[in-house]
């Protein structure tokens, strides 16, 4: 966007030979970057490289064990995230860090003035918000509470947070993650404001797409090493593709669906609300051999939705019809019951129990079968034996099967997840944001997995975020706003920018009468 | 018994008196508990803080101490077990729950330690000379509300002042609302530059000093001397409090104060049905009330997110 | 400081921390012991002599660990699940109410039927004493903690009640004790002469009864998962309420054993001092046990020993047997905080 301004333009922030250890294994190696007045630089890498890392050093929420940091040509003390906000760096962290049931001015103020002051000086921090708010696009009411605030106005608090520190160096970690298409048009539109004033930007993702139309200036991270650096302008996608993944980018075939019977049908269902919206009378349906996508902004009832499909939430009124047979009193055992396999959202949270092994984990949907219990005694044997399965099968990396699951990294732990939803080749299938967080490799496996679900006659309704996964895997589209879908559409039928609106609000009330 | 008597009982003045003597030492523990809780830590220390106040701020002033360095060295002593509850849950994130009933059981019994050890000859513990009632001029001419609410000692002004101060405090300064933010979402606070050990350790050594306070109301206000049992579980009852008033501070007012009416109201109406019904009836039910509050406020209550969640820094 | 989980702790990792742990705690009371004017070492070998240094000792020691062990079962059982049962003080009183209840001869059976069905009776009104705050815990959302704690002062309230009321003894010389339980409901001692009785059996074969449950079986199974990540659980169809409730039965059940067991097997009738906060002593008795019920054994033989010794000790020392007390809360910190640094690392920044 802004043309790199050349080696006349200060440099604000160098990193040399940033190493960080975990244990044995190697997050950051010996890692150097540099950035100056007015530039975006865009830190790429796939899931796992190491960026976030490296900008937790940056900010002082971890300690680098080798490697020196300087900001505007002084050395930045380690560990200190007072010091990097102080020496005028703001983060604008993925997952964010706002107090919910506090005001955008309380969360803004927090931490800027003596703690020991008998005063929050709240009017003239109004003013000050509103000021950065008309000067760089960032719109948002400084007496509101978070909880009233949709993603992309929360994503603004955070970015006003670090403008009312002065902050002169602003890194985003994945910034566009949550956002819709149009959102990231005014964020991209904001940068270029922050940059003409002066600012330096470091932008962290692991799209390509985004990476090109927004930065000056590419820094690649693979495996916690260096890759590669290349100035926007000069680079191709390809390039920087096999420089983040170390080759060819793993590609899924997917061929032309053949759709079957109606497999699972919700008829105009409302539910309470999950932390997101709540359900307003919604009806879809999920056919044999056809992936469905679930499109939409965070918290626009993806959460309610799989839960309620899952059985873990319950419906206010409407009906789930599964096998074209209304199911009656719904449950997450009613699910599992009736053939559903579920990927819920959360691994940590929802889908594992950390601290158990992996044994215990496969065998928490079915132990109560002949298979793994006899008159309310367990059989470990057949767990084990099952777990070992799950391991071959999925070709997952763990020690054996009576290792704790909190110990194994996320692809794994996904792997895991997969392997017991999909055991007894279920006909429904629940894919509730099954790559979030995943490297490409592990990526492609659950991608190729759905896959071949759908190609033995599945139903699979895949929830995500990412409107790329989307569009690549759906066979069937649908976006949900506000608690209502929108009308389906089939593979290509709409494009980017359409689903974007629908992702914004713009038609879907009227769809959501006839949907199918 | 006679209705229209019972009934009568709620406009005296000797009424409303007690009631707000009974509800000081439950403000102080109240806003103590409060103020841990809106930072995150729930506090089940809090019965054995209260004895350990009662015990040190009446010891002080037994062996000669001016009655507020009394106060002050109870709140010293709470500030202490704070400390030790604080240094265990937050930075080493044990559980909050075990600890807590640690922090009370090693409390109290290092209170009954010491206090065989200081006073091994006595029998019946002996007594001081406690703060004594201070009528606020023009305040307490005020019919029934003015003697009950400012003919009391200053502690319990003291109590007062300690409500509207944690309100301002958490609502006006950027202290309180760090305070609010570590209970909240710890990493807003670690991300703004804020340690969220330090703020949590302070909160809980804060709420741990009021909390002892409230224990040293008995010794020193209330009654005069020292007895074994003598919090009797006013410190869960506090906590019951806490949520009842769904951690506001003034609604957690009025709730210890609804709660102490109750009990002063049992007390006589004990007296007027003269042993029809066994005392211990009207001795639960403080302790029904709470539990009863509980079901009532529980469902609506919005408590803080981060209540009972061990931050780690760094961990988003 | 930041804590990072450790892949796996060595034995010696297993054996040094809680050793520490206990050190720790020694460290400490012998400071209070000196502030109290005695040597250390004098006072902690006359409180191991109280505690095991002659048959009666030892004796006193195991009957004092019988209530230790019910009660701390009770606990292990309860906080397994994530259900924080800091009423078993109630639910023993009134295990020992139901107890006494049919124990005085409202029921004559013959010694085979009569103690089983006291037995069983005493577990169902523990048992129904847990569950209500397990179903307020489940149903509106109310902490248990509170309404456990809460429930140990009503109980309490309610005993007394009973004990001047509809339970006294008339012969009891205006005291608040029940009568004493007949013969065919009192526990056979289990050496002719001494206090031991089979409570202590029935104590060691529960803590089993209780390991077999936790290891072996879907509902201890439901139990682990359910307190290690109760979303988690009931995602995966694992009914959680119900998993709650049955605990709260089974912990109930556990915490009455041991309100029987001292008025059939030790005191005869009940009085409101039967229990000196054994409820309360259980948590201690289950964290130092990690939670495992045969470790609840040797951990409640520890507890009950500290406390045996020191008032044989206080007696002939000039220490308070409040030092006991400190001693056991004491050690509850610090176990607490040696599992933790047993399975985490600490890393400063």
């Amino acid at each position: 966007m802004n043309a790199a301004q050349g080696s006349e333009a200060e440099t604000v922030l160098r990193l040399s030979g940033i190493t960080k250890r975990f244990g044995t294994l190697v997050a950051n190696d010996a890692i150097s970057l540099s950035l100056k007045r007015g530039e975006v630089v865009a830190l790429l890498g796939e899931n796992g490289a190491g960026k976030t890392t490296l900008m937790n050093i940056l900010f002082g929420h971890y300690t680098a064990d080798e490697g020196e940091i300087e900001v505007f040509g002084k050395p930045l003390p380690a560990g200190d995230p007072n010091a990097a906000l102080g020496a005028g760096i703001g983060m604008v962290h993925q997952h964010f860090t706002l107090a919910d049931q506090m005001t955008v001015l309380e969360n803004i103020v927090l931490g800027t003035q003596s703690l020991w002051s008998l005063n929050l000086g709240k009017s003239r921090a109004r003013a000050k918000i509103r000021q950065l708010a008309t000067d760089y696009g960032l719109e948002v009411d400084p007496d509101r509470m978070i909880t009233e605030l949709s993603v992309g106005e929360r994503q603004r608090v955070e970015i006003l947070k670090a403008l009312y520190r002065e902050a002169r160096i602003l890194i985003l970690d994945e910034p566009t993650a949550v956002l819709t298409p149009m959102e990231t048009e005014a964020l991209f539109a904001t940068l270029q404001k922050l940059v003409a004033a002066g600012l330096s930007v470091i932008f962290i993702s692991h799209k390509l797409g985004e990476v090109q139309s927004v930065s000056d200036r590419v820094v690649v991270l693979r495996g916690g090493k260096l890759a590669g650096e290349r100035m926007t302008s000069e680079a191709t996608r390809r390039e920087l593709a096999e420089l983040m993944v170390g080759g060819q980018l793993p590609v899924n075939e997917i061929g032309p669906s053949t759709p079957r019977d109606v497999l699972f049908e919700l008829r105009s269902v409302s539910t309470p609300s999950m932390g997101g919206a709540a359900l307003r009378q919604i009806s879809m349906q999920l056919r044999g051999g056809e992936i469905t996508g679930l499109a939409g902004i965070s918290g626009n009832g993806q959460a309610a939705l799989a839960a309620l499909i899952a059985g873990t939430l319950e419906a206010r009124e409407g009906e789930i019809v599964v096998h074209g047979a209304p199911a009656g009193r719904w449950s997450p055992r009613a699910a599992l019951d009736r053939g559903l396999g579920r990927i819920p959202e959360d691994r940590h949270a929802t889908g594992m129990i950390g601290d158990m092994s992996v044994a215990e984990n496969v065998i928490s949907e079915a132990y109560r079968s002949p298979r793994f219990s006899r008159f309310g005694f367990l059989d470990w044997k057949a767990a084990a034996a099952f777990a070992d399965d799950i391991i071959k099968a999925y070709d997952v990396k763990c020690p054996s099967a009576d290792a704790r699951v909190r110990l194994l990294s996320g692809g794994n732990m996904q792997k895991l997840i997969l392997g017991r939803a999909l055991d007894g080749d279920p006909d429904i299938i629940l894919a509730s944001q099954p790559t979030r967080g995943l490297d490409v490799g592990a990526v492609a496996y659950v991608h190729a997995r759905l896959i071949e679900a759908r190609d033995r006659g599945a139903a699979v309704l895949l929830i995500s975020e990412d409107l790329d996964e989307i569009q690549t895997l759906s066979d069937r589209i649908l976006v949900i706003h506000r608690g209502r879908l929108s009308k389906p559409s089939l593979r290509g039928e709409r494009s980017v920018m359409e689903l974007g609106e629908l992702m914004a609000g713009h038609g879907v009330e009227e769809g959501a009468d006839h949907a199918a | 018994m006679n209705v229209s008597e019972a009934f009568e009982i709620l406009f005296t003045a000797s009424f409303w008196v007690a009631a707000i003597r009974i509800a000081s030492p439950l403000i102080f523990a109240t806003m103590g508990e409060l103020i841990c809780e809106r930072a995150g830590v729930l506090n089940l220390g809090i019965e054995g803080i209260m004895v350990a106040g009662a015990f040190s701020g009446w010891f002080t002033v037994y062996m000669g101490g001016d009655l507020w360095t009394g106060v002050f060295v109870a709140a010293l002593t709470g500030a202490m077990f704070g400390l030790l509850h604080g240094f265990l849950t937050v930075p080493l994130g044990l559980s909050q729950h075990v600890t807590g009933i640690g922090i009370t059981l090693l409390a109290a019994s290092l209170t009954y330690f010491t206090y065989r050890i200081l006073l091994p000859e006595v029998s019946s513990p002996p007594k001081i000379e406690p703060f004594q009632p201070f009528a606020v001029p023009l305040l307490s001419d005020i019919p029934v509300i003015g003697p009950a609410l400012f003919n009391q000692t200053p502690l319990t002004y003291l109590a007062y002042f300690t409500v509207a101060a944690v309100a301002f405090i958490f609502y006006r300064t950027p202290v309180g609302v760090a305070v609010r933010a570590v209970g909240e979402n710890p990493a807003a606070v670690e991300a703004q530059g804020i340690s969220v050990t330090a703020v949590r350790i302070g909160a809980v050594m804060a709420g741990s000093a009021l909390m002892a306070v409230g224990g040293a109301f008995l010794t020193m206000s209330a009654f005069n001397s020292f007895f074994f049992e003598m919090i009797n579980g006013r410190g869960w009852i506090a906590i019951a409090l806490v949520v009842f008033g769904s951690w506001r501070p003034g609604k957690a007012l009025i709730g210890a104060i609804l709660f102490a009416a109750f009990d002063a109201y049992q007390v006589r109406l004990q007296q007027i049905t003269g042993g029809v019904i066994p005392y211990q009836i009207f001795l639960m039910m403080p302790f029904v009330l709470s539990i009863v509050a509980l079901v009532v406020v529980a469902r609506r209550a919005t408590y803080p997110k981060a209540l009972m969640v061990p931050y780690q820094k760094g961990e988003r | 400081m930041r804590l990072e989980p450790r892949p796996s702790s060595s034995g010696a990792a297993k054996i040094l921390w809680p050793a520490g742990a206990i050190l720790a705690t020694v460290v400490f009371s012998s400071v209070l012991v000196m502030i109290a004017g005695a040597s250390p070492f004098t006072v902690f070998w006359l409180v191991i002599k109280g505690a095991a240094g002659s048959q009666f000792a030892l004796l006193e020691t195991l009957t004092r660990a019988t209530p230790l062990i019910f009660t701390g079962l009770a606990v292990a059982v309860a906080f397994r699940a994530k259900l924080w049962n800091i009423g078993a003080e109630a639910q023993l009183y009134l295990g020992a109410v139901m107890t006494v209840v049919i124990g005085t001869g409202a029921v004559t059976l013959p010694s085979a039927g009569l103690i089983p069905l006291i037995m069983i009776a005493a577990m169902l009104t523990g048992a129904l004493t847990l569950l209500g705050p397990a179903i307020l815990k489940t149903k509106f959302g109310v902490d248990e903690v509170v309404t456990t704690l809460l429930l140990n002062f009503i109980v309490l309230l309610f005993v007394s009640m009973l004990l001047e009321g509809p339970l006294k003894d008339p012969m009891g010389m205006g005291w608040p004790q029940s009568k004493r339980v007949i013969a065919d409901a009192q526990l056979p001692r289990l050496i002719k002469g001494k206090r031991l009785h089979f409570g202590f059996i029935l104590a060691i074969a529960s803590a089993i009864v209780v390991w077999v449950i936790m290891k072996k079986t879907t509902l201890g199974y439901e139990m682990r998962a359910v307190g290690h990540n109760a979303e988690a659980a009931r995602f995966a169809g694992i009914p959680v309420n119900r998993v709650i409730a049955k605990t709260a039965l089974l912990s109930g059940g556990l915490a009455a054993l041991a309100g029987f067991s001292e008025v059939a097997g030790l005191k005869g009738n009940l009085t409101l001092d039967l229990s000196p906060g054994y409820g309360y002593t259980g948590i201690v008795v289950a964290m130092l046990a990690m939670l495992n019920p045969l470790g609840v054994i040797a951990a409640a033989i520890f507890v009950a020993g500290i406390f045996v010794g020191a008032d044989a000790m206080s007696r002939s020392a000039n220490v308070p047997s409040y030092i006991a007390e400190v001693m056991v809360a004491t050690s509850l910190l610090t176990m607490v905080a040696a599992i933790m640094l047993m399975r985490y690392r600490v890393r400063w920044r």
